[in-house]
C-alpha cells in the first residue's frame, strides 16, 4: 500500500510515528491457535539468549504455530522445526514475528 | 563376529582404549536409550572435575577391539550458556586439553524434528572431528507419514548415517561395525556454514537433496494433551498423578522399609545370641547390621522413585508436569521440574536429592538441592510427634482440628516455604555468576518407554546409591556408635557406681551419660544453653545426625533409666541436669518450641549430605548445606524460644 493510495487522516498518523504493522507482533502475543513467520530474534539484552533461540529453531524466515499455553498463561507451547518446544512468555517476548493466519 | 558387546576386563580401562567416541544429540534424541543399549549395565557414572555434571562412561568390545563410549550431555547448541554445555564444548574442543577429545563422535538426530537437530550438527561437524550421524525415531517418522532417504540424507551431509530404532538390537550391527573404525568416516568436503542465515539455508538444500517430508502432528498426543494439558482436567489429572506418586514412595515403600529394619533386628538378636562379650554383640548388631540395614532401608524408596520418575519421562508426561508447574516453580527461582524432586523430599530428601539429576540446568540442580532438605521428610515425624506429645494437650483443639495436628500442619507448612524461600536464594546466588538461562522445554510426543531403559535407570540409581551413598552412611553409624557407647563400662564400674548390670536400660542409659558423646553434649553446651537445650538433648541431636528418628530412640534410653515404664512421663518430670537453670522443668514450651523449630531447619542427617555429595561431586555443597541450615536452626530456634516463652 503506497502513501499515495492511503486516506489523509492514515497518512498524518503514518507520518509522524512510524507504527509497525498491526501484523507484526512478538512471539508472545500470538493466541493460541495462529502462525506465524519469524522476522528476528532481538538480542539487545542477553545475546546469548537469542543465539539459543535461533539454534532451536525461531530462526528468521522459520514458520511458528502457537499451540497452546499454560493455565496461568505462561509458558506457552509452540510448534516450530517439526517439533513442540515451550517457552516462558519473557524468552517469546524477543522473537518478532509477522502473523500469517 | 562383529557387534557383540562383552563386559570389558577391569583393565580395559578408560586410557587403554583402542577406540574413544561420543555421544552428542539434544535432550529427547534417544542419545541415552543408544548409549544404554551400546553399554548396557558396564557404564560407569562420575563427576566432571569442578561441576556438577554427571558424568556417564561405558565400554564395549567390537571384534576385539574396546570401544569407550562417552555420553556427553545433551544440548541443543554448541555455544555453551550452562556448566553442562561447557563441559561438551571443552570435551568436542581439541585445544582444550584437560579433556580427553574423542576420535569420533555419535551424533543422534530425531528423524521427526530434522530441521531443528541440523542447526546443531552443522555446529558439530565444524568442529572437525569425525562425525557419523544416528537417526532415531525414523520408524515413528514413517508412522506420521513423513519421509526421508537416509542415503541421500548421507551424501547431502557427506558423513555417514545409520538409523537405529530404539530397542532393535540388529539395528546396532551396522553402527558398530562403523564404531570400531572413526579415521575412515567420510568427511563432508565443504564444512557447513556458520552464520545463521547461511545455516538455514544449508538445512533448506539438505532436507530438499533428502527428500525429507515433515511428519503430521501426532494426532494420539494431539487428543491426549487436549485432556492433559486442558486448564481444568490437566491441572486435575497433575494433581491426581502427583497424590499418585507420593503416596508410592510415602506408603508402597513402607512395608519393604519396616521388612529391611526387622530383618535386619533379628539378624542382630541372631547375631546377640552367639557373642558373649556385650560390646562386641552391641557392635555387631547395632553398628555393623544397623549400619547396613540403615543403607538398604532406603533402597526401596529408590527403585520406586526412578521406576516412576523414568516412567513419567519415558512417556513424555513429565515435560507436560513441568509445563503445568513452571508458573508456581517459576516464583522460586526454579522451573517446573524440580517440583517433582521437592515432592519426594517430603517423603525423603535422599530420593529428592537423587531427583535433581532430571535438571537440565546445574544451577537448578544446585538450587534445588539446598531447598530439599528443609522439606518435612518422613524422618522428621517421630521427633514432632514426641516433641508436641510433650506440650500441646491431646485434647486441645477446635472442632474437628486438634490443636497438635494443627501444630504438625503448620511445621509441614514451614518446611515447604523455607524449602522454597532457600532454593530462591540459592538460584538469586548462583545467578551473580552467569547469565539467565533462558528457560525452554522440549515437548516429545507420547511415546511407550522401553522396559530396558527403565529397569536400567533404576539400576544404575540403585546402584550409584548403594557404591557412593551407603559407604557415607555406614562410616557414620560407626562412628556415632564408638561415640554412644565407649567408653567401655566394666561390671565392676557400674557395680560402683550402683547400677544393676543385668538391668539393660539402666546399664545403657549409664553408657550414654559416661559415653563420648556425653562428653560432646557438655563440651557444646555454651553453644546450645541459648535455646535451653541441656546435654542429654545434645547427645540426642548429636546421636540424630544417623537419622533424626533416633533423636526419640536415644531421649528413650536417657529417660528410660529415671522411670523404666514409662518413658514418656519420664521425659516431662525430666529437670534441667546443671547450668544457670538446673533443678527446673526441662522441656517447658520454648524449650520444645526450639527443638521443632531446630529439626525443622537442621541438616541432621548424614544420608542426605552423602547423597548431597555423590550428586553434586564434591563436599562443597553438603558443607555449605550443613552450616546454612545450622545457623538458621539455631537462629530460628532462638526466636521460636523467645516468642513462645513471651507468649505462655
Amino acid at each position: 500500500m503506497s502513501l499515495m493510495t492511503m486516506k489523509p487522516r492514515e497518512r498524518a498518523v503514518a507520518s509522524t510515528v512510524p507504527t509497525p504493522s498491526p501484523r507484526c507482533t512478538t512471539l508472545a502475543d500470538l493466541p493460541a491457535g495462529s502462525t506465524a513467520c519469524i522476522l528476528d530474534v532481538c538480542d539487545e539484552a542477553q545475546p546469548a539468549t537469542a543465539r539459543r533461540l535461533v539454534d532451536l529453531g525461531f530462526a528468521p524466515g522459520a514458520q511458528v504455530s502457537v499451540v497452546r499455553r499454560a493455565p496461568m498463561a505462561d509458558p506457552v507451547i509452540f510448534r516450530v522445526a517439526g517439533g513442540e518446544l515451550a517457552l516462558r512468555r519473557c524468552q517469546a517476548r524477543c522473537i518478532n514475528v509477522r502473523v500469517e493466519a | 563376529m562383529s557387534g557383540h558387546c562383552q563386559p570389558t576386563a577391569a583393565s580395559a580401562g578408560v586410557e587403554n582404549a583402542d577406540v574413544r567416541l561420543a555421544l552428542v544429540g539434544s535432550p529427547n534424541a534417544g542419545k541415552t536409550t543408544l548409549f544404554n543399549a551400546l553399554t548396557g549395565l558396564r557404564a560407569k557414572t562420575g563427576n566432571y572435575p569442578g561441576v556438577t555434571v554427571s558424568r556417564y562412561e561405558g565400554a564395549c568390545e567390537i571384534d576385539g577391539r574396546s570401544v569407550v563410549i562417552e555420553d556427553l550431555p545433551g544440548s541443543y547448541s554448541l555455544d555453551p550458556i550452562s556448566p553442562d554445555e561447557q563441559v561438551l564444548a571443552e570435551v568436542l574442543d581439541e585445544l582444550h586439553t584437560d579433556s580427553q577429545t574423542p576420535q569420533g563422535l555419535l551424533v543422534t538426530l530425531d528423524a521427526t524434528t530434522l530441521p531443528r537437530s541440523l542447526r546443531m550438527l552443522a555446529q558439530v561437524v565444524r568442529t572437525g572431528l569425525p562425525v557419523c550421524v544416528v537417526l532415531t525415531f525414523t520408524d515413528e517418522l514413517t508412522r506420521r507419514q513423513g519421509a526421508l532417504d537416509e542415503s541421500a540424507l548421507g551424501r547431502a551431509l557427506g558423513v555417514p548415517v545409520v538409523s537405529v530404532t530404539s530397542g532393535q538390537r540388529r539395528d546396532l550391527i551396522a553402527l558398530k561395525e562403523l564404531m570400531v573404525r572413526p579415521e575412515s568416516w567420510a568427511r563432508p568436503a565443504v564444512p557447513p556454514p556458520a552464520a545463521a542465515a547461511e545455516v538455514s539455508s544449508w538445512i533448506t538444500s539438505v532436507l530438499t537433496s533428502a527428500g525429507y517430508r515433515l511428519p503430521e502432528t501426532d494426532a494420539r498426543t494431539r487428543r491426549v494433551d487436549a485432556v492433559l494439558l486442558h486448564p481444568l482436567w490437566g491441572t486435575l489429572v497433575f494433581f491426581a498423578v502427583m497424590v499418585a506418586f507420593f503416596q508410592v514412595i510415602f506408603t508402597v515403600a513402607a512395608p519393604f522399609q519396616s521388612a529391611i529394619e526387622e530383618f535386619f533386628a533379628w539378624l542382630g538378636r541372631l547375631a546377640g545370641t552367639h557373642i558373649s562379650n556385650g560390646l562386641v554383640r552391641s557392635f555387631v548388631a547395632d553398628a555393623l547390621l544397623g549400619g547396613v540395614g540403615g543403607v538398604l532401608v532406603f533402597l526401596p524408596q529408590i527403585v520406586l522413585l526412578f521406576l516412576m520418575i523414568s516412567l513419567l519421562e519415558g512417556t513424555g508426561y513429565m515435560a507436560r508436569a513441568a509445563f503445568l508447574m513452571d508458573r508456581v516453580m517459576s516464583k522460586a527461582g526454579l522451573e517446573g521440574r524440580a517440583f517433582v524432586a521437592l515432592l519426594s523430599s517430603v517423603a525423603c530428601a535422599v530420593p529428592g536429592i537423587m531427583a535433581t539429576r532430571t535438571l537440565p540446568s546445574a544451577r537448578d540442580r544446585i538450587a534445588t538441592m539446598m531447598g530439599a532438605p528443609l522439606m518435612t521428610c518422613s524422618a522428621r515425624l517421630p521427633v514432632y510427634i514426641l516433641l508436641i506429645g510433650l506440650v500441646v494437650d491431646p485434647d486441645a483443639g477446635w472442632g474437628p482440628f486438634s490443636a497438635q495436628g494443627a501444630v504438625m500442619f503448620g511445621l509441614y507448612i514451614g518446611g515447604a516455604l523455607s524449602a522454597m524461600a532457600a532454593a530462591w536464594v540459592f538460584s538469586r546466588l548462583g545467578r551473580s555468576k552467569g547469565p539467565l538461562l533462558p528457560f525452554y522445554m522440549e515437548i516429545p510426543p507420547y511415546r511407550i518407554p522401553s522396559a530396558r531403559s527403565v529397569a536400567l535407570s533404576v539400576v544404575d540409581a540403585a546402584k550409584t546409591f548403594l557404591r557412593k551413598v551407603g559407604k557415607i552412611i555406614l562410616v557414620t553409624t560407626i562412628a556415632l556408635w564408638v561415640l554412644l557407647n565407649l567408653p567401655a563400662q566394666s561390671v565392676a564400674d557400674l557395680q560402683k557406681a550402683g547400677v544393676d548390670p543385668s538391668d539393660d536400660s539402666a546399664v545403657s542409659a549409664y553408657v550414654i551419660d559416661h559415653s563420648y558423646a556425653a562428653d560432646v553434649g557438655h563440651a557444646v553446651e555454651p553453644v546450645f544453653e541459648p535455646l535451653g537445650f541441656d546435654w542429654r538433648i545434645n547427645v540426642g541431636v548429636i546421636a540424630s545426625l544417623s537419622a533424626r528418628e533416633v533423636f526419640v530412640a536415644t531421649l528413650g534410653q536417657v529417660a528410660a533409666a529415671e522411670n523404666p515404664d514409662n518413658p514418656q512421663t519420664a521425659l516431662k518430670s525430666m529437670t534441667v541436669a546443671d547450668g544457670p537453670r538446673q533443678g527446673e522443668p526441662l522441656f517447658t514450651p520454648g524449650v520444645v518450641a526450639a527443638l521443632l523449630a531446630f529439626f525443622l531447619f537442621a541438616l541432621q542427617c548424614m544420608s542426605t549430605i552423602g547423597a548431597m555429595r555423590r550428586e553434586s561431586g564434591s563436599w562443597r555443597w553438603p558443607a555449605i548445606a550443613f552450616g546454612y541450615m545450622f545457623v538458621l536452626a539455631w537462629t530460628m530456634a532462638w526466636i521460636s524460644r523467645q516468642v513462645v516463652e513471651a507468649l505462655v
